[in-house]
């Protein structure tokens, strides 16, 4: 209760009085603070109007019955005021309850769609995912198979917030319940394309990556659903390639069938998996050429994969000065040996 | 409890006559200015609410004084559409006359007492209180 001032009637009219008769800058810096602890204990506009009068007519007794008219006039045009700043007060406390619970709800999707990123021998992986908003509408996660194979599910729910946040949860618990042997990236697509399209609101669709590789053959295999392609660096020739994908969205239509693609991965080649918040960033109102992402992943390609991911983020979060617009997740794998 | 005294609403003026009547009873009670200009501002509200919404309607005022209590109680009644979502018009923020009226949840803030009931197709009755402190 330190810096909130005592206010009732008999120190307004004091610090009043001294006012009306030095004019000093010092009594109107004391009604400054007086006036902030108005605000603080929710005095309303009118009830200082009643102040003042008060205040008035005991310095004033003789004061004209014209001037206390005035007063009593001003009075009720503050209340409407009054009326107002109590609303605003109410839905100011409303937002910052709707901002904490949204706050659990980003912390539990954590928790729900958290993976970890695996300790593969001979393989750097890099991975970086940052909601636009509290919450995130893009997924990755990671899956490590018995058969020393490492399977990698990037997706993109068309939307933000809360809704695509959501929808993650499903395509998660979806892909948890497929036995092993069902994890070939084309049948995984096949298979959530169903839940999607039998459980997701048509005006939603999901954009899905999923790609498979084998240690012990050095090959990838990738499926897509109408994904942002990722991009195949070659570290011999030194050039990036797209990587070739056809694929309906996810929830379009029942019965879609994905093709499977396959690379091999030499040492050094770079694997790069994204999502469309990464190649969409924005400069101004231009948006950035897919050479521009390639350019700034090649000026840090020389870093391990986590660093490179975690550089290539802060390059476009600079870029679009700190304000993303939509969620940005980019994955990165480095064959080593 | 002293009987009551009403005052049809059916043109803007009314509110004008609502709000006089109103203040004079106020003033007898022994209400300050500042909860006298209160006591208007929720006399405007419910005979606004009358005067757009409902073909016609009445308020009116009670005197409440007992051993424990003493104030002033207004009662809007009115036939008319009546209210089909309560809980939305108490809501801070939802408001017909595009957010600058106190609405409701306004009045209910400036009394002490507040009741609502409103059948749809039929009317609305609207009881607010103000103790004398």
């Amino acid at each position: 209760m330190d810096d909130t001032v005592k206010i009732d009637v008999e120190n307004y009219k004091e610090l009043m009085k001294r006012y009306i008769e030095t004019k000093d800058e010092q009594s109107l810096y004391e009604v400054e603070q007086v006036s902030k602890s108005f605000i603080k204990n929710h005095i309303l506009p009118d009830e200082i109007v009643n102040m003042h009068i008060q205040a008035l007519a005991e310095l004033y007794p003789s004061l004209s019955e014209d001037i206390q008219s005035s007063m009593n006039f001003l009075l009720e045009a503050m209340i409407a005021y009054g009326i107002a700043h109590q609303e605003y007060q109410m839905l100011r406390e409303k937002q910052s309850e709707l901002k904490s619970e949204i706050s659990v709800a980003a912390s539990m999707q954590e928790t729900l769609l958290g993976t970890i990123k695996p300790e593969i021998e001979g393989l750097d992986i890099g991975v970086i995912s940052v909601p636009a908003h509290q919450m995130n509408g893009d997924y990755h996660h990671f899956v490590k198979g018995s058969d020393g194979s490492l399977g990698i599910a990037m997706a993109d729910v068309i939307g933000k917030g809360i809704p695509a946040a959501l929808c993650m949860s499903m395509i998660k618990y979806a892909m948890d319940s497929y036995p092993e042997e069902a994890m070939e990236p084309r049948a995984i697509l096949k298979n959530l394309n169903r839940v999607v399209e039998r459980n997701v609101d048509p005006s939603m669709f999901i954009t899905m990556c999923y790609a498979q590789y084998i240690p012990s053959e050095h090959t990838l295999r990738y499926a897509s659903a109408g994904h942002e392609p990722g991009f195949y660096y070659n570290a011999e020739k030194d050039i990036f390639e797209e990587m070739e994908t056809k694929g309906l969205v996810l929830g379009v239509t029942p019965d879609a069938d994905y093709g499977q693609y396959e690379l091999n991965i030499h040492k050094n080649d770079l694997v790069i998996m994204l999502t469309d918040g990464v190649t969409e960033c924005r400069d101004g109102d231009r948006f950035i050429e897919s050479e521009e992402v390639l350019s700034v992943i090649r000026q840090y390609a020389h870093l391990p994969a986590q660093e490179m991911v975690n550089q290539v983020f802060k390059y476009f979060e600079r870029l679009q000065n700190f304000e993303l617009r939509d969620d940005f997740t980019l994955l990165i794998l480095r064959r080593e040996v | 409890m002293k009987p009551q005294s009403c005052v049809n609403i059916k043109k803007e003026w009314d509110i004008v006559g609502a709000r006089q009547l109103g203040r004079d009873i106020a003033k007898k009670v022994g209400f300050g200015i500042v909860d006298q200009a209160r006591i208007a501002t929720t006399i405007s509200e419910l005979a606004r609410n009358i005067y757009l919404y409902a073909e016609h309607g009445q308020i009116c005022f009670e005197v409440i004084d007992n051993l424990e209590h003493k104030g002033m109680c207004m009662i809007a009644i009115d036939v008319g559409p009546g209210i089909e979502d309560i809980g939305q018009v108490m809501e801070d923020g939802y408001s017909t006359s595009g957010g600058l009226g106190a609405g409701l949840p306004g009045v209910k803030r400036l009394m002490d007492e507040f009741d609502l009931q409103s059948e749809v197709g039929k009317g609305t009755r609207i009881k607010a209180i103000k103790w004398l402190r």
